[in-house]
């Protein structure tokens, strides 16, 4: 299996002395599905944002395919569903102008979409269970099913690499379960390498193979199975 | 009414900003900068007074100001925070400031400035309607054919950047169109007005609209019906273009507000 993220020795400092990461070591293959966990301030979206060249680690390296992450080369194959996402702005877009953002970069800038990249956007729509909501505007729509139109949006790009930044934040636990079962389905099915990250891993936990846990660093890195007893206990996790 | 020239012209260059000013507001205005047309509008009045002072054309000057002022406020944008904002407040105190300074430099404190803060739709000539026209035309061109990226970035700006969309060049060029934007809208609202110009026909039809392409295409259709009922109403009524052209799309805007709250119930 080849490696999609490398990261070597990274610290991270915002303010300089002031590091809210520090000697991290991460590799990870094409292909694998990951959750990053940890207590809120942990430097989970720092870490994240690093993998995905949007900050420069302040020591270490990080690379995507083995080139400088900042500097990757192939952006369009990056897909990233930022924390907190809702839409810009107060003009209400449907689920399929968001789910059309989602090609801008692998569709071409200028002028109207092509046919083919229509098509992507509809399938991307249709595989996160939205058919039906294609033309409504995605304001209306529950939390969970806005994170789904997101997910979509990601998915149009067709995205090797695809990040989502805890995307299931203001979503009941039901949709947790939802949205966790239909992202290992698309796992299995489109083979990219996911990254979900999550402040409470439960939802995701019996579908990665993998976990990462983050608080500064990597305290826990292995299969959820493995996690020693007491990451369980939430008043350890937030302290 | 249409038997007259000077309103024939009017009407034109009118409804060239009437469609202009909301098409290039739609975007400053979803990204929460709506106050950005109103920045661009007080560095364009150090560039007019810049123009009575070296006595060449105030709306070159006024242009040029506009564009460098458009882009620096979104380069200072860019680097964001706090202190981003402080940088835009500068940039908005040092324009109207060195527009007064300048302005009485040039001892022209009358009637001429009146024109450009308020403006002076009736006296636009036929040479003024072919500029406006043509940079209207340009300025149109552009946004529909980025209609697609700028709408991308409304929706998710990060993810856009992350997939490599040119997040950088797309904001200037938007910085760019409404400087153009504000130095062709100063004679037909004012320097004073142009960006409720950029910006009410777009919450208007933020009220009424079911996707974003509804909300972009009602707000041009406000704004071009604001400038057309403003000017014909302040013609039988005797009344300031520029302010009655604004408040009528004011009053468009509450109809929307009401239209939107009785649908929504
Ligand atoms: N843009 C920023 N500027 C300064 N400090 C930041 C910024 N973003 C995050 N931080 C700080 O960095 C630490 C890690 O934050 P973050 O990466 O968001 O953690 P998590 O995603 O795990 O909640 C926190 O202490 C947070 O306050
Ligand atoms: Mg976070």
């Amino acid at each position: 299996m080849s490696l999609a993220i490398e990261l070597s020795s990274v610290s991270f400092a915002y303010r300089a002395g002031h590091h809210v990461l520090e000697g991290v070591d991460l590799r990870i293959g094409e292909g694998a599905f990951v959750a990053i966990a940890g207590p809120n301030g942990g430097g989970k979206t720092t870490l994240v944002r690093i993998i995905l060249g949007l900050e420069r680690p302040s020591e270490g390296t990080a690379s995507l395919y083995g080139e400088p992450a900042h500097r990757f080369s192939r952006r369009r194959t990056l897909g990233y569903l930022a924390q907190r996402s809702e839409l810009g702005g107060d003009a209400p877009a449907t689920v399929r102008e968001v789910v059309s953002a989602g090609r801008l970069a692998a569709g071409g800038l200028l002028g109207p979409l092509r046919r083919r990249d229509r098509e992507l956007v509809t399938e991307a729509i249709e595989r996160v269970g939205l058919g039906d909501f294609a033309d409504t505007p995605v304001q209306t729509l529950s939390g969970g099913m806005q994170q789904r139109a997101f997910i979509a949006k990601a998915l149009a790009g067709e995205p090797s690499i695809l990040v989502l930044d805890e995307p299931t934040t203001g979503v009941d636990a039901e949709s947790q379960e939802s949205l966790a079962s239909l992202l290992a389905r698309l796992h299995s099915e489109l083979g990219a390498t996911i990254l979900y990250v999550s402040h409470e891993f439960g939802a995701v936990e019996q579908f990665v193979e993998r976990l990462v846990l983050v608080r500064r660093t990597i305290v826990f890195d292995g299969p959820p199975q493995a996690l020693p007893g007491v990451w369980h206990d939430p008043s350890h996790a937030h302290a | 009414m249409l038997e007259l020239e000077f309103m024939r012209l009017a009407l034109g260059a009118g409804a060239v900003v009437g469609v202009l000013a909301p098409a290039v507001g739609f975007f400053l205005v979803q990204r929460r900068q709506s106050l950005v047309g109103d920045g661009i509008g007080h560095v364009a009045f150090a560039g007019v007074a810049a123009g009575i002072l070296l006595d060449v054309s105030p709306i070159v000057t006024a242009l040029v100001a506009a564009v460098l002022g458009g882009v620096a406020i979104e380069f200072l944008r860019s680097k964001g925070g706090t202190a981003g904002d402080q940088a835009l407040a500068l940039v908005f105190y040092t324009g109207i400031a060195a527009g007064v300074v300048l302005i009485s430099a040039a001892g022209a404190l009358n009637v001429d400035l009146f024109q450009y803060l308020f403006g002076s739709i009736l006296t636009v000539t036929r040479t003024d309607l072919v500029v406006i026209a043509s940079l209207g035309t340009v300025g149109l061109a552009i946004v529909g054919l980025l209609y697609r990226p700028l709408a991308g970035v409304v929706v998710d700006e990060e993810g856009a950047r992350v997939a490599g969309v040119p997040i950088g060049a797309l904001n200037v060029t938007v910085a760019a169109l409404a400087a153009v934007t504000v130095a062709l809208s100063m004679r037909v609202v004012g320097i004073l007005l142009v960006a409720a110009l950029m910006v009410l026909p777009v919450s208007a039809a933020g009220r009424i609209a079911w996707s974003m392409r509804s909300a972009f295409l009602l707000s041009i259709a406000v704004g071009l019906v604001s400038v057309l009922t403003g000017l014909t109403v302040s013609y039988y009524a005797d009344l300031p273009p520029g302010g009655t052209i604004v408040l009528v799309a004011a009053a468009v805007f509450g109809v929307a507000l009401a239209a939107g709250a009785l649908r929504r119930r």
